[in-house]
């Protein structure tokens, strides 16, 4: 893949996160914005959200995919240059959680797009929010590393 | 021989010095935001990391735009926010350090007043040719400010004009050297100081508004447009947008310091330093003009930015189109009738 050649490394001192609702109640999208907030303020590590896929590192996804949001997700994700990375913010979205049953939704997420962490939680606080992000750039360090051997 | 170091090495001299100083600004201004919300903040550093970033990622070019104006417009914006910047501090400097320089009569106002609109024209055009209906949207909104604030910036203009001419009638009255050499309010009347205060505080509106900072950044409220103008642009097209926005707030800034407060060293004090047989005087020159220009900056750009939220578009032209072209108006009256009254 393409993503493993380019350098992930920078990613790690400046993310920005462009988050994209797929049919979610709205209250993951709150932890988000409450991550940011003073109490925990994620800018102090270079977090920052923006707003449109193309300035994006990160799609922070949350909400599972509904039927008609299908293409979108698939469209958006597509307008974000590589490198990028995927997070799933809430149950829904790791296994369509309480929407188990419905006809509407065609998720969970990583049916459509390649998912790098997941951040389970209905919703997720904004510490589990936190460490899944680091858990991002633990990836990309072990990623890094393998590639350093590889080569 | 002088002549020949100037024009080869000042310009890129000052490209360097210029996006540093512009990205550090910002670092500066994103901390300071942040205690005002009391959080901590990202680094001081964090624009240069993103800059580091932007410039490893892909840069995407949209399916239907218009490429080369697509491509170029970033690099214009950049190198005509640099040329901007050394039109405005480079005479001054020169002035400063007492370098007799036909660059010194460089600085012209009119000039400056033309310059500052290249950056805006070239990421308007950029918005435009880029496809996207809300690249669009945004470059008709700055298109809006940009025809807004030209007009309280011409009263401002030629309220110094008028003023330089008054006080030194063989000097340039248009030019930046003159206004350096001649402090506005050293020559002033009350009435005069309360004409000064009014330009002053125009300049907080104009400023943010030139700069495409809060109030006045509809053109790429991230917010209701998707980031507008900068909507499509991607990797090292928008690091260079970014630098070009530091260089440009930068040069306001200094246009700022220089038409407000433009006392060196040894206009403050009267004292000249020296020490080991040099003169130190430039160097405290230097500094104090860094520390004006933060100080500028912090009142003007990044107080203004978290104290007030965005305006609709139509209250934006309102608000620079009438009160403040009033207010600018009438800091020109003001100063007309204290030379006036002090040529009697
Ligand atoms: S995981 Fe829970 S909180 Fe999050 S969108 Fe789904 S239902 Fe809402």
């Amino acid at each position: 893949m393409i993503r493993k050649k380019i350098s992930l490394k920078n990613l790690k001192r400046s993310l920005w996160a462009f988050h994209l609702n797929t049919g979610s109640c709205n209250a993951c999208d709150i932890e988000i914005l409450a991550t940011l907030m003073p109490r925990y303020d994620a800018e102090r590590f270079g977090i920052k959200l923006v707003g449109t896929p193309r300035h994006a590192d990160v799609l922070l996804v949350t909400g599972t995919v509904t039927e008609k949001i299908k293409d979108k997700v698939l469209r958006v994700y597509e307008q974000v240059p590589e490198p990028k990375l995927v997070i799933v913010i809430g149950g829904c979205g790791s296994t369509k959680g309480v929407f188990q049953e419905s006809y509407a939704m065609a998720g969970p997420i990583d049916n459509f797009i390649p998912v790098d962490v997941f951040i389970p939680g209905c919703p997720p606080r904004p510490e589990a929010i936190v460490y899944g992000i680091a858990k991002a750039w633990e990836k990309i360090e072990e990623s890094e590393k393998r590639n350093g051997a590889a080569s | 021989m002088i002549t020949l170091i100037l024009t080869l090495l000042m310009p890129a001299f000052v490209l360097v010095a210029g996006i540093v100083l512009g990205l550090l600004m910002k670092g500066v201004d994103r901390k300071f935001a942040a205690y005002f919300q009391s959080r901590i903040g990202p680094p001081v550093l964090q624009p240069f990391y993103d800059m580091g970033k932007l410039m490893m990622k892909q840069s995407i070019i949209p399916e239907n735009a218009v490429t080369w104006i697509f491509k170029g417009a970033p690099v214009t914006a950049l190198s005509s926010s640099v040329l901007l910047l050394i039109y405005i501090v480079v005479p001054y400097f020169l002035y400063l350090s007492g370098v007799n320089h036909f660059f010194l009569q460089a600085g012209d106002l009119i000039v400056i007043l033309y310059v500052l609109a290249i950056p805006t024209v070239a990421l308007v055009s950029g918005g435009f040719s880029s496809g996207s209906p809300y690249a669009a949207i945004g470059a008709q909104r700055e298109v809006v400010l940009l025809m807004c604030v030209e007009l309280p910036l011409a009263v401002t203009t030629i309220t110094f004009a008028t003023k330089m001419s008054a006080v030194c009638e063989s000097c340039p009255s248009f030019s930046l050297t003159t206004i350096a050499s001649h402090p506005v309010w050293n020559t002033m009347g009350p009435m005069g100081i309360l004409g000064g205060m009014m330009l002053l505080l125009s300049f907080v509106f104009i400023v943010p508004a030139e700069s495409a900072k809060i109030p006045f950044d509809q053109g790429e409220a991230e917010t209701e447009i998707a980031e507008g103008l900068l909507a499509e642009y991607s990797g090292k097209y928008l690091a260079f947008i970014q630098m070009a926005d530091g260089v440009k707030s930068l040069a306001l800034v200094s246009l700022t310091v220089i038409l407000f407060f433009p006392h060196g060293f040894t206009d403050l004090t009267g004292l000249r330093i020296t020490g080991g047989g040099y003169d130190f005087t430039l160097a405290a020159d230097v500094v104090l003009f860094f520390v004006k220009i933060f100080a500028v900056y912090f009142l003007l750009i990044t107080t203004v930015r978290v104290i007030m939220a965005r305006f609709k578009i139509s209250q934006a032209a309102k608000i620079l189109l009438l009160t403040i072209t009033v207010v600018s108006l009438s800091g020109y009256m003001l100063i007309y009738l204290d030379t006036f009254i002090s040529a009697l």
